[in-house]
Formats: C-alpha cells, sequence, structure tokens
C-alpha cells in the first residue's frame, strides 16, 4: 500500500506524467538488429549510404561494451522498442498535425510560447517530428530549420559534408547505437553574418511505454552567424524504463556564436544517455547552458573543441537530483589553439537521497599557448541522504596557461534555515528560497521566460522535501 | 490591544549545559529596554530561544506573547506573529535578494492569515521598500544585493533594520547590534532603530556595552548574570554600569549565581 502511495505521490509531484492513448501508424519490433535498422531506413527512403551508415555504426554499438564509469546502466536493450512512427509527415501547421498528439503540446504550453517568443519550433513525439516550423523572415534570409530527416532529403549535401563527423559512431556505444537507429532532431544552418534574435526551440516527448528516442541533432552556424537553440523534454511516468539517447553535432565557424540551452525533464523511468559536442572555430563562441532535472540516470557532458585561434567556450551545467535519480553530469573543453579560453561552471543539488556528479574533462594540447580557463563547481546538499562527487580531469600540456579551479560543497545550513523562518518563512519556503539563490547565477543566464519556467521547476521539486 | 511578551521562570539548556536559569521578564509594546551583561551571561541564548532555534532547549518556564504559548509555536511561527529578532551574526543567502527575500517574508506571512492571498503586488512593493529605505536614509540598489553576502559589518546591520521597518513587528530583539561597528555606522544603525520606535514597537536591546545607550534611549535596564536577571531599573542603571564596570554586579551576586 505504501509503495503505491508513494508512486501516487510521485506521479502527482511530476505534472508533466500524463499519458496519451495515439494510434501509432508504426513501431518495430523490440530490440535492435540490422532488421530493425534496414527496416526503419527504408520506411524513411533514406539513400543507401546513410543505411551503410546505419548498418556500421550498429555494429560498433554491438562490440563497444558498456562503460564502466558513471552510472549504473540497468537497460535491457533487447525490450525497447527502437522506432515509433506517431504519423507519416511533419507539419508545418500545428492544424495538421493529429489531433491527440497537438493536445500534449498544446497542454505543454508549445504553440503559445511559439506564438510569444519563439523563432522556430521543432516538436518530435517518439521517433519523429511531428511539427516543425520557422518564421518566415528567417526562412527568407536562408535560415534553415528542419527535422534532421528533411534535412537529409532538402539539403543532401550540406547534411552530408557535417553529419557524424563532429561525433562519428565510434565515438561512445549510445552515440553508436544513436548513428543506428537515429529519427527526427533538427537540422538548423544559420547562414553568413545572419543573426537569430529569438530562440529556436525543439521539444522532445516520449509517449509510449519502454520506447527509445533518438534524436539527432545538427547544427551549422556559419562565419559571423549567431543562434540559441533550446530543447526540452519530458514523458509520463511508467514503471518500465524508457531510453533517449541523442546525438548533438554543432559546428560554430570562424566568428560565430551558438547557444544550446536544454531544459531536460524527463520523468524518472528514462535514462538519458546523451553526446553532445561543439567544433568552435577560430574567434566564434559556443556556450551550452545544461539543465537536467529529470530522469532517472543522466550521463551527458557537453563539450567544446575549440580548435580555431581565440575560440572560447563556455558550459553552464545545473543538476537537480531527488529520490532514485542520479545525475552524472558536467562537461569537456579541449583546448586545441591558441589563445582560446574557456569557462566551465556547475551547480549541482541533491535532497532525498538523490545522487548527483560533477565529471569533466580539461584539456589543453601542446602548443595552445595563452590558454585561459576556469572551472567552478559547486555543490548543494538537502540532507544527509543525498550524495553529491566531483570527477574532474585536468590534462595540461603546455605551460603557457592560466587555469583556475574551485570545487565547494555545502549543505543547507541551519543557520540558513533558521534566519529565514525567523522572518517567517515556514521550512519549505526558506529550502527553496537557499536554493533558487544557489542556482541564481545559472538561472540568470537564461532567456526570461526560460528563468521563469526553471525556477517553477525547482520550486515543483522541492516541494514536500521537508517532512 | 497592546502586545505584550510575557517571559516566565526560563530556563534554557545548550547540549544538556544549562544556560538561563530562571529568567523574569515583561516587555509591553512601545517600551524599550536594555538587557545588559557580561560575555557568557546568556544574553544571545535568550534571544535565540524566543524564536525557537532548534539548538536552545527550554527545560522550564514559560513564553506568552499576545497570550500565545511561544514554545507551541515554530519559528516562523513566531515571527508571523510578530516578533522578530535582529542577528548579531546575520547569515549570507547567496544568489537571493535583499527585495526579493523581504517580498517572500511579507508574502508568508499573508498567505499564513490567508491561504488565497495572491501576496503583494511588484509595484506596491516596490513602493513599500523604497519607503522605508527613504526612512532610514539607505541607497535604493541596496534592494537589488544578495542578502548579507559580502555585506560588510555595518550593511549587515543595517539590512537587518531595514527587515524590521518592512516586517513591522510588535516586538523585536536585538541581539548585540552594536557589536563590530564603529561609531558611524553605530549612529546609523541606531538612529534607524530610533525612526522605528514608538508606540507600535517593543524593543529589547541586548548588549555588552553602554555605547549604544547613548543613541537608543531605553526606559528599563536589566542586569543580567549567571542565567538570571539580578538588577532591573532606569536608563541611570545603564550609566551606573558604564562608569563602574560590571565588578560591582559580580561580588554581589556571585554567591547566588555559583
Amino acid at each position: 500500500m505504501s509503495t503505491q502511495n508513494e508512486e501516487l505521490a510521485k506521479l502527482s509531484e511530476y505534472k508533466y506524467g500524463f499519458r496519451d492513448d495515439v494510434q501509432y501508424t508504426f513501431r518495430s519490433r523490440q530490440g535492435l538488429n540490422a532488421e530493425v535498422v534496414t527496416e526503419l531506413s527504408r520506411m524513411k527512403g533514406e539513400p543507401q549510404w546513410m543505411l551503410d551508415f546505419r548498418l556500421k555504426a550498429l555494429d560498433v554499438f554491438n562490440k563497444k561494451p558498456m562503460p564502466t564509469w558513471g552510472g549504473d546502466i540497468q537497460l535491457n536493450f533487447d525490450e525497447i522498442t527502437y522506432y515509433t512512427r506517431p504519423s507519416d509527415k511533419t507539419e508545418a501547421s500545428w492544424d495538421d498535425v493529429p489531433a491527440d498528439i497537438k493536445n500534449t503540446f498544446d497542454k505543454l504550453g508549445i504553440p503559445e510560447a511559439e506564438r510569444k517568443f519563439l523563432a522556430g519550433v521543432g516538436a518530435q513525439y517518439e521517433s519523429e517530428m511531428v511539427y516543425h516550423s520557422v518564421q518566415k523572415h528567417l526562412e527568407e534570409q536562408g535560415v534553415i530549420f528542419l527535422s534532421s530527416d528533411d534535412g537529409l532529403r532538402q539539403h543532401p549535401d550540406l547534411f552530408r559534408e557535417h553529419f557524424g563527423k563532429v561525433i562519428p559512431p565510434t565515438d561512445n556505444k549510445f552515440a553508436a547505437c544513436n548513428s543506428a537507429v537515429w529519427s527526427g532532431g533538427s537540422f538548423v544552418y544559420v547562414p553568413k553574418g545572419v543573426k537569430v534574435e529569438m530562440p529556436l526551440q525543439a521539444y522532445f516527448r516520449l509517449n509510449a511505454e519502454g520506447t527509445g528516442q533518438f534524436e539527432r541533432t545538427l547544427i551549422i552556424v556559419d562565419e559571423g552567424a549567431q543562434v540559441h537553440y533550446v530543447e526540452g523534454c519530458t514523458a509520463p511516468t511508467y514503471s518500465r524504463d524508457s531510453f533517449h539517447s541523442g546525438v548533438i553535432e554543432i559546428i560554430v565557424k570562424q566568428g560565430a556564436r551558438c547557444r544550446y540551452s536544454t531544459i531536460q525533464n524527463w520523468s524518472s523511468n528514462v535514462y538519458n544517455l546523451v553526446t553532445q559536442r561543439a567544433v568552435v572555430h577560430a574567434g566564434a563562441t559556443m556556450e551550452w547552458v545544461d539543465a537536467n532535472l529529470g530522469s532517472k540516470l543522466t550521463m551527458k557532458y557537453p563539450s567544446c573543441y575549440l580548435v580555431g585561434e581565440g575560440a572560447h567556450g563556455e558550459i553552464l551545467s545545473m543538476a537537480f537530483a531527488g529520490p532514485g535519480q542520479h545525475q552524472d553530469t558536467g562537461g569537456k573543453i579541449i583546448h586545441g589553439a591558441a589563445n582560446t579560453s574557456s569557462k566551465i561552471t556547475s551547480k549541482s543539488i541533491s535532497k532525498s537521497g538523490g545522487r548527483a556528479s560533477y565529471r569533466g574533462l580539461l584539456k589543453v594540447y601542446k602548443g595552445a599557448h595563452g590558454v585561459k580557463s576556469s572551472v567552478v563547481c559547486d555543490a548543494l546538499l538537502i540532507d544527509d541522504q543525498s550524495r553529491s562527487d566531483t570527477y574532474p580531469v585536468i590534462e595540461i600540456d603546455e605551460d603557457d596557461v592560466t587555469i583556475g579551479h574551485e570545487a565547494s560543497v555545502s549543505k543547507v545550513g541551519e543557520d540558513q534555515l533558521f534566519y529565514l523562518m525567523s522572518r517567517g518563512l515556514d521550512e519549505e519556503a526558506a529550502t527553496s528560497m537557499v536554493v533558487s539563490g544557489f542556482i541564481e547565477p545559472l538561472v540568470k543566464e537564461l532567456p526570461m521566460e526560460y528563468a521563469l519556467e526553471m525556477n517553477r521547476l525547482i520550486q515543483l521539486q522541492m516541494e514536500g522535501s521537508v517532512g | 490591544m497592546t502586545a505584550v511578551l510575557e517571559i516566565r521562570n526560563l530556563h534554557v539548556s545548550v547540549e544538556d549545559k544549562p544556560i538561563i536559569k530562571g529568567l523574569n521578564l515583561t516587555i509591553r509594546q512601545g517600551e524599550i529596554h536594555a538587557l545588559m551583561g557580561p560575555n557568557g551571561t546568556g544574553k544571545s541564548t535568550l534571544a535565540y530561544t524566543l524564536l525557537g532555534h532548534p539548538n536552545y532547549t527550554v527545560t522550564a518556564g514559560q513564553m506568552i506573547f499576545k497570550g500565545v504559548d511561544l514554545l507551541e509555536l515554530e519559528p516562523d511561527e513566531r515571527a508571523r506573529l510578530g516578533l522578530f529578532l535582529a542577528f548579531q551574526y546575520p547569515v549570507a543567502i547567496p544568489g537571493v535578494s535583499v527585495a526579493n527575500f523581504l517580498r517572500t517574508a511579507i508574502n508568508s506571512r499573508r498567505r499564513a492569515n490567508n491561504p488565497d492571498d495572491k501576496g503583494i503586488s511588484i509595484p506596491e512593493f516596490r513602493k513599500l521598500l523604497k519607503g522605508k529605505m527613504d526612512l532610514l536614509q539607505m541607497q535604493h540598489d541596496f534592494a537589488g544585493r544578495y542578502l548579507n553576502d559580502g555585506f560588510s559589518g555595518g550593511e549587515k546591520k543595517r539590512a537587518e533594520i531595514l527587515q524590521l521597518a518592512t516586517l513591522e513587528p510588535e516586538i523585536a530583539v536585538l541581539d548585540e547590534t552594536d557589536s563590530g561597528l564603529d561609531i558611524d555606522a553605530l549612529r546609523i544603525v541606531a538612529s534607524g532603530v530610533n525612526t522605528l520606535a514608538g508606540p507600535k514597537l517593543g524593543v529589547l536591546v541586548i548588549t555588552h556595552y553602554q555605547r549604544i545607550l547613548t543613541y537608543i534611549k531605553p526606559q528599563f535596564v536589566h542586569i543580567m548574570m549567571g542565567g538570571r536577571i539580578v538588577e532591573s531599573g532606569g536608563a541611570d542603571l545603564a550609566l551606573h554600569l558604564e562608569e563602574h564596570g560590571y565588578d560591582w554586579v559580580r561580588e554581589k551576586y556571585s554567591e547566588k549565581t555559583e
């Protein structure tokens, strides 16, 4: 009885846990094999090179062992459905999206946000993008914002030139898995000098039980251009685990700017194993804003490969680990050119037995002189049952560098709580105030709408945290 | 109706060690009391106990405020009832601005009275806070700074007085508000308290030195020693202490406090 109540309590806490009864046009058999991959590729009408790429990646996936570090992955790969097709094509009008699916995105507030403050929206349901649209004036300036499947169909050369180059299938087991069965995700191209002022947003939704989602995003920001891409994700809560493994490849050309923000709020039965990497050319800037609030286990380390002189990389990582959650997050910065600079700021919060780990790599290659980098990781523990770890790796092969590293772990102090309560805040409000103050330096980097959303999510996570 | 705080035969222990041993004190709205005494006699213990710090255990006696037994209430409930403590060592809350904090505190009070309360509107709150800062001659940018984070000693104490002004309690305890302040900062803080003092506010000034009492004039002065109030009198008692120190009190009451 008590476990049932706990389950119910969990469900009520997570407000995106609703399910839809959707008629899928296709759902592949469980398990991952050449047959599934070939069928998927045929259904998509892909060129032969892509099928070959997929089959080769499948081979890599099968050969690579599971990682022996990070989180405890109790996934049965044979019980996952790797491809689920909710509708037959990506629509550019919400009216053409199947009603029950549109209804879901309405409940998540996506069309409304699109009208208010977004330059473009992509919405993925299970394996496919059901909606993709970008403002007319951006399209006229040559901005491409399509589902990756449409990107491959409509811009085959540009797509092929960059696809799989930043993150090859051999990079890691999950990148190989994604490469074999990828579907959906966004293809973004911003032409030289074009500045997209408002964010482009992609929204990912998993609905069915035991489902895999493998979106593949490729973003090319041409010289001097600028873009902010935002992704959000939610799923219903099931007792069976689901599997999300995205691959995000970004190329930031000379003098360009790209910011990629994630507000990850998967339900607590989702394994979220994602590879995100950007190659940053001379004088360009890449910023990752990575907020992980949901999922059972997240392993994700957004990376910047600073390959051109004066390139700048920044990673703002925020993790919230509640009961039964493990957030193994952080970032990687590779300094491969002179006078490159970087900054990693990580803030994690663990409560009610949750575990947050910071895992970071900072590497400076020989010859990359004049590198400046600072890494700051702060962890906040709400109670004694929770856990925080830090695994920072720093490899410096060059003498002429300036590196700073700071780490701190703090507990919400009795004195802080008493001070706030002596002003009339109850214990829950006081705790939540300390937490929101802790992440404030990160939240203020987000556009206002997302900052508000983030604060709201944190409040939600903190509710009922005080016995 | 005048709010009254009545402390009767209070005994308090910290980690099983008795600190306060039978303290009696009554403070009414509109009165200014000074509680003086050497270090380690339990003055600050009284302050923390009044607001219900979990490390302080009341082993006997009562604290009645507005007819309510404080021992039945959590610290936040005591605060919402109209008690305030200006801390000797205010705690930093990084990332939370003074304004955000005060607005949350005000809304906590409003919601405790009425769960459907929508909270104070932002324009209304801004007006309120600016008014209070003007009253205390504070720069408006103070409201945007993170609460006590990197504040100087003087700024921390002024922030406490700003909170006092904004939250409008009926009884305020100022715990060693003068400690660590230079004479200019002390004067500013004291003038803030004087601005707020009046028929609606009762104040208990806890201090080791007479210094602050040249700026804040108490009607009642109490001397604490060995966990009890041993002498009570008017403002002249403080002056007497200033001239003669605490030795005569120690001599007079040493047997009783042992």
